[in-house]
């Protein structure tokens, strides 16, 4: 079927303003949003930019928001997007690049301060000790406590989709940082609590979430973001209160 | 900018990764990748990383030893094995210390499941050797190894691409880079450079590779001057979705899951009596093929592009959703099913190259077949050869490849650069890729890029794919010479420099054409068949003619070759049935 593609179009040092390039192609329902994308940069339009990698919504690469929301280009179909009507409009699919970071080039953005705020939680495992040989152990229960935070690809949805960020506090360092420090909080044989709560109990830590659950809704990996961040915050105040670091 | 570094690596992938721990806990190192680390394609593997901790039946590294090297169809370096398996227990265990996140057994300790290939006493029976991270391996080692580079202070330069390798004299003194973001060019002079730029299975259409699987480590040093080794030999997976190439692991059949014809027979029974649906990858993958022929595909049409069949329903809803989520999460997201209740539509996929770049077990790239290294180069991951995986690579075992020898060549290089000084840097040195780049951008008219792309693709996948014959890959050759010509005629819309992924694109391109090229060159002189290289024409091994690695030079076109002897020192070659 043919559909159009409308896509934001910019580029950060020519100073200009952004505008929205159509583009019309045949494209099969079960196709990917990622397969037309590819199509118009090899043959209809070089100068498309937009990262990709995988292909198959494992790497994170192409986070951009699609008629209106935060998805991976991989990961969407053409038929989940567009009706079986014929009108043009139906089969129009609007992509823009995602937001609360700078643009650099039409959907590729600058990811400097996302993985910064990620770097400040300490998003590696800490642990005082050493096991005398072999593995530590962990129970089938320790290890469930904290899967879904080891889900996170870094797609940078979450933090695209989060209004806080956007309206409120663009310092607020996101979600998919919290559930990267929630990993290593609910990782039982972690034991760097302390060392990750100056970055997490800030006031442009874990505080600043009015749990919108917006990051929930368009996480990829299905995570249970706004949930990490709930916990990651009752983990800090029973600290704080109790002196118990799980 | 010119930028120096006493190490540089390139590729951060697994192999890399672990590579620039080692290296920088003695050295300057910078490591460069095209993408973002996190982006790297070690995310994408699934299964498990092949180790004999015996934490479920019992195990040995010996055993672990003989299963990979039948496994290679005895092409691998026998004395690189032992390394593999025996740094392949305590790369897990290290793993695991770093914050791991493992599946576990009911005691708590690292969970193991069956996988294809792997064998308690020399093949007897399946073992339980993958030790896993439900089917996210990959992903997790990923995440674990660059959280300690962030832990280390490990210095990137993301999304910088490699355009050239300077090399004099035996000595490799730095490299020409393209800084994607503005379009500059860069010159990184440095006493040692390792590459781990991983696979190029984007040479072929159907395949399981991310788009930046282009083989430009590589590519770039064949056009150096450097051999590369067994390019013939590309495993092809049984198990791609139909039609898109998306990984279905082995784990599927490790739980459980079982191929089906569209009689509904469970094939594999004909083809490998012991160990049916985990048989070696590459045996499966023919046996695929030759349903197919018979006619007994699920469409019946006999075409090469025809599917089979993977029943995980066996497996189980809870069994599914606890060791294997992300493939049920693919065939929902892709196909519309629910694998617990409908069989999953796969065909061989082009997914691994065991051959690449040569090595010693120390990651020091080769310069022939003497066994003479280069000064300050190497290489580690899929994009080398050391060789542990011979003519077929068993699954779990690049995993641990990565880990065992990024570690290795990463020690290597630290201790190398304490006494070496850097090599002389060309004054004009950036020179040769300006002028590339010029060519591309200089708006006369050209070759779409996608022309060549699409007939590559398919050229090596009908004739230099999974079955092979003499008049197949001699035409291939001819086709993609003449592809590599034509490449000079390309050129490029996009002038502007920012995030010219156009132009990244043609210049992926180009080094894939150049190991297509090798890859079909290798694949015609070889005539036995062994391990992923099957020959209609020479359908038996021949240990007595062909029980050598073949090198293959580039040679302005000419691709030169010779042979590498293998060392079997420990097991001796025998008959390959399973």
């Amino acid at each position: 079927m043919e559909i159009t593609l409308k896509i934001k179009r910019f580029i950060a040092k020519k100073g200009k303003e952004s505008f929205y390039q159509e583009y019309r192609l045949e494209a099969d329902p079960n196709d990917r949003l990622l397969d037309a994308l590819v199509f118009v940069q090899t043959h209809l339009d070089g100068s498309l930019g937009f990262r990709k990698s995988c292909a198959h919504g494992v790497c994170g690469s192409d986070a951009m928001i699609v008629n209106g929301t935060e998805r991976l280009a991989c990961k969407t179909l053409i038929k989940d997007l567009v009706g079986a009507a014929a009108s043009a409009e139906s089969r129009t699919i609007t992509v823009e690049p995602l937001q609360n970071l700078p643009v650099m080039k039409d959907l590729i953005v600058d990811q400097t301060r996302f993985f910064e705020n990620f770097r400040a939680v300490k998003p590696f495992f800490i642990s005082d000790t050493l096991p005398a040989k072999g593995e530590r152990t962990q129970s089938i229960e320790e290890r469930a406590k904290y899967d879904d935070a080891t889900k996170c690809i870094l797609c940078a949805a979450c933090y695209s989709s989060c209004p806080v960020i956007r309206g409120k506090n663009p310092d607020f360092i996101g979600p998919a940082a919290i559930v990267n420090a929630a990993r290593f909080i609910f990782d039982g044989r972690d034991t760097g609590f302390k060392d990750r709560l100056p970055a997490l109990d800030d006031p442009n830590g874990v505080w600043p979430c009015e749990n919108h659950f917006n990051c929930t809704k368009v996480c990829p990996r299905e995570i249970k973001v706004t949930k990490n961040i709930n916990m990651s915050k009752k983990a800090i105040t029973d600290f704080k209160e109790n002196g118990s670091t799980l | 900018m010119k930028y120096v570094y006493d190490a540089i690596i390139v590729g951060a992938g697994g192999a890399g990764l672990y590579a620039a721990l080692e290296a920088s806990a003695g050295a300057k190192t910078a490591v460069l990748s095209k993408l973002h680390p996190l982006r790297s394609h070690t995310g994408a593997a699934q299964g498990g990383i092949g180790a004999a901790l015996g934490n479920l039946e019992e195990d040995k590294p010996e055993w672990h030893a003989f299963d990979t090297i039948k496994g290679g169809d005895y092409l691998a370096d026998q004395n690189a094995v032992k390394i593999l398996v025996e740094g392949a227990v305590e790369a897990v265990y290290h793993l695991e210390n770093m914050g791991l996140p493992f599946s576990r057994t009911a005691d708590g300790k690292i969970d193991q499941r069956r996988f294809g290939g792997h064998t308690r006493n020399f093949g007897e029976a399946p073992v339980m050797r993958a030790c896993y991270a439900a089917d996210r391996t990959g992903h997790m080692i990923l995440q674990t190894l660059y959280q300690q580079c962030i832990k280390n202070g490990v210095h990137f330069f993301d999304e910088y691409i490699v355009m050239e390798v300077l090399i004099e004299n035996g000595k490799c003194n730095g490299l020409v880079v393209l800084e994607l973001a503005t379009g500059e060019l860069h010159t990184f002079q440095a006493k040692a450079v390792l590459f781990a730029t991983g696979g190029f299975g984007r040479m072929y259409k159907t395949t399981s590779n991310a788009y930046a699987n282009t083989g430009d480590g590589p590519a770039l040093l064949a056009r150096a001057g450097v051999p590369l080794m067994d390019m013939e030999f590309f495993q092809f997976h049984p198990t791609g979705i139909y039609g898109m190439g998306i990984l279905i692991t082995e784990a599927v059949r490790g739980e459980g899951g079982i191929l089906l014809n569209r009689n509904g027979e469970r094939f594999m029974e004909e083809y490998a009596p012991t160990l049916v649906d985990l048989a070696p990858r590459d045996m499966v993958s023919r046996a695929i093929l030759t349903e197919i022929r018979k006619g007994n595909g699920i469409r019946g049409d006999k075409k090469i592009d025809d599917f089979v069949y993977l029943d995980a329903s066996r497996i189980g809803r809870e069994a599914i959703g606890k060791k294997i989520p992300d493939i049920a999460g693919f065939c929902a997201t892709y196909l519309g099913i629910d694998i617990a209740e409908k069989p999953i539509p796969v065909q061989p996929t082009a997914h691994y190259a065991m051959g690449g770049i040569p090595t010693d077990t120390q990651g020091r790239v080769l310069r022939d077949a003497s066994g003479a290294v280069y000064e300050g180069l190497y290489a580690a991951g899929e994009c080398a050869c050391v060789s542990v995986h011979g003519a077929n690579r068993l699954g779990t075992n690049s995993l641990v490849d990565l880990i065992v020898f990024g570690k290795r060549s990463g020690r290597e290089m630290a201790g190398f650069v304490k006494d070496a000084g850097f090599g002389p840097m060309p004054v004009s040195a950036e020179d040769g890729a300006r002028e590339k780049l010029g060519r591309l951008a200089d708006g006369k008219k050209g070759r779409p890029a996608w022309e060549l792309g699409e007939s590559m693709r398919e050229t090596m996948m009908e004739k230099v794919g999974v079955n092979r014959t003499e008049e197949g890959m001699r035409e291939a050759l001819s086709i993609l010479r003449t592809l590599r010509e034509e490449f000079g005629e390309v050129r490029i819309a996009e002038k502007q420099g920012e995030f010219n992924t156009e132009l990244s694109g043609v210049l992926e391109l180009e080094n894939l054409l150049d190991l297509a090229c090798l890859t079909a060159a290798s694949a015609e002189r070889r005539t036995e068949s062994r391990g992923a290289h099957m020959r209609e024409d020479f359908p038996e091994r021949n240990d007595g003619e062909w029980l050598y690695h073949s090198l293959i030079w580039l040679d302005g076109g000419k691709y030169r070759m010779d042979r590498k002897s293998v060392d079997i020192s420990i097991f001796k070659p025998k008959p390959r049935t399973y």
